[in-house]
């Protein structure tokens, strides 16, 4: 029972980690029908950029120092994606194999500039006292660390739902990924929800960058480009542009992967997830949520 | 051809479309279309199916790629992006409605609110009170007649919409639902100007007065709808065996 309640949490923590960029991943496909292949770098560019504020807040609190590297990581995440639509997709939205070829180059340089300025080895992220503890439920000690990503995921589920059913913008982007064109027939400029929307999907995996350094203890320029396979697979079972079928298909992910890797052989875990993508697509091509194929 | 294929150049002219060209792959759809829409009532554009009435819609709203030259009370929109030209007062009902099927009948028409424009929500709801009592319906769960509801409201709904281009709109109701999007096209005819594509001819007969025909990407007559429906040979000639017989 500890170590199912062990598995079930950071199985969860896991999920919570592919949410944040399948989210951002999955509703800039439903509005754009753009494949960001440059969102790990988002990831890894904002990772570095809090880790390095962090470092600077050096004089502060730990905790103040692990907020600053947070903040810093969501608004450099947001900045780099705004700056990668206006500058670089904004000229290829009606070519599908220029974005591909765009956001890949994108996404390579990117690696390797950080690992240029920052080394390939992982860098230790310090945290605050508090988050190395660990928590007992139901018996199993259970790292602080899991328990916080999962409740600022739970937050940014919860706000992206409240930006997509409760305000303008949210109708607009839901009706785009729709029919974006008659959206733009109703006289609305679908540009600027594209950029807001690559803004916001910049923001989340800015903060799942901070966030899986927080939970893995440390960053390292890989790991983006690792997890966005996973995302990936997360946007498909989800059905691309829903950000609550990505939520469920990244708790789905995340506990297959964490209970399989520890029951079965090593890689087990990860191959299965393979395996259901290759499952929902032959039953549900939609995904869980169908919402589009 | 009728001599009048030329679009007009009278002061009441409110949409004149000049050497429209439009390509969708190798494929040259419309090949240099031009015709005026007078300024208030219901100009008709017609034609067999696959002679490029939709495209002729989509290429003034500038859904496609076109050149050529289209004027909107004596401005170019050719240069303007979509919802650049929608905001200079143009309402689009498109052939498959293309409500969104995942958003509530409220907000299918509050999407289509234009900021300052005066929203006619009295009107909406006195054409299409069943719209008011199925606000918080999903609209992919209406039936095909409400669905047109829902995108004949939404092109009437901003008070300064001058224009509205209407594509099939009575295609595959019930007769019943005919007469109701009729009566509504002719309510929205008494306060803005109606393109209309339309096939089913008799409806088409009872609401324009002029019409423009297509044949294969080309006006083929423009004219008064008596001078063509009166003329069986001609009639016959531009539209086909059908339209005599369905007329």
């Amino acid at each position: 029972m500890t170590t199912i309640a062990l598995l079930l949490i950071t199985g969860l923590g896991l999920g919570a980690l592919y949410f944040l960029i399948a989210a951002g991943l999955s509703l800039i496909w439903g509005l754009m029908r753009v494949l960001n292949f440059a969102h790990g770098a988002f990831f890894t560019v904002a990772a570095y950029a809090g880790w390095s504020a962090g470092r600077l807040a050096g004089g502060a609190s730990p905790d103040l120092q692990w907020l600053i590297a947070v903040v810093v990581a969501v608004v450099v995440g947001g900045v780099f994606a705004t700056l990668t639509e206006v500058v670089l997709i904004r000229p290829l939205y009606a070519r599908h194999v220029g974005q591909v070829l765009v956001t890949v180059g994108l996404a390579l340089a990117t690696i390797s500039l950080v690992q240029g300025g920052f080394g390939s080895d992982p860098q230790r992220l310090a945290l605050p006292a508090w988050m190395t503890n660990t928590t007992t439920v139901l018996g199993a000690n259970i790292p602080n660390t899991r328990m916080l990503v999962i409740v600022v995921a739970l937050i940014v589920f919860a706000l992206l739902l409240f930006f997509l059913q409760r305000t303008r913008f949210g109708l607009i982007v839901r009706a785009g990924v729709e029919n974006r064109a008659m959206v733009q027939a109703l006289g609305i400029d679908v540009q600027r929800a594209f950029t807001l929307v690559f803004a916001i999907g910049g923001m989340a995996a800015g903060l799942a960058g901070m966030l899986a350094g927080t939970y893995y203890g440390s960053i390292d320029p890989g790991r983006g480009s690792a997890m966005l396979i996973f995302a990936f697979i997360v946007v498909i079972i989800g059905g691309l542009g829903s950000v609550t079928g990505s939520a469920v298909a990244a708790v789905v992910v995340g506990e297959l992967q964490q209970f399989l890797n520890f029951y079965g052989a090593a890689g087990v875990g990860d191959f299965s997830v393979v395996l259901l993508l290759a499952i929902v697509l032959l039953i549900r091509p939609g995904g869980f949520s169908g919402a589009s194929t | 051809m009728s001599a009048a294929v030329q679009p007009a150049a009278a002061a009441d002219t409110l949409l004149a479309v000049r050497d429209l060209d439009v390509y969708i792959g190798e494929s040259h759809i419309l090949q240099g279309v031009s015709f005026g829409v007078r300024r208030g009532g219901i100009t008709g554009l017609l034609g067999r199916n696959g002679v490029g009435k939709t495209t002729t819609l989509r290429g003034v709203l500038g859904l496609i790629a076109r050149t050529g030259s289209v004027l909107l009370a004596g401005e170019e929109t050719t240069r303007l992006a979509t919802h650049e030209i929608v905001r200079r007062g143009v309402a689009y009902v498109p052939e498959d409605r293309d409500v969104f099927a995942g958003l509530t009948v409220e907000e299918n028409l509050r999407l289509a609110e234009r900021a300052g424009a005066p929203l006619r929500y009295d009107l909406v709801y006195e054409l299409f009170p069943e719209l008011k009592q199925r606000a918080a319906q999903k609209a992919g769960t209406l039936s095909g007649g409400q669905q047109q509801m829902v995108a004949l409201a939404r092109a009437l709904l901003n008070g300064d919409n001058t224009i509205l281009l209407v594509d099939e709109p009575t295609k595959g109701l019930a007769p019943l639902v005919v007469r109701h999007v009729v009566d509504a096209l002719r309510r929205a005819a008494e306060i803005a100007t109606i393109l209309l594509v339309e096939q089913n001819l008799s409806v088409a007969h009872s609401l324009v007065k002029d019409v423009v025909v297509l044949d294969q990407g080309r006006v083929s007559f423009t004219g008064d709808v008596e001078q063509l429906m009166g003329d069986p040979a001609l009639a016959r000639r531009h539209l086909g065996l059908a339209a005599v017989g369905g007329h």
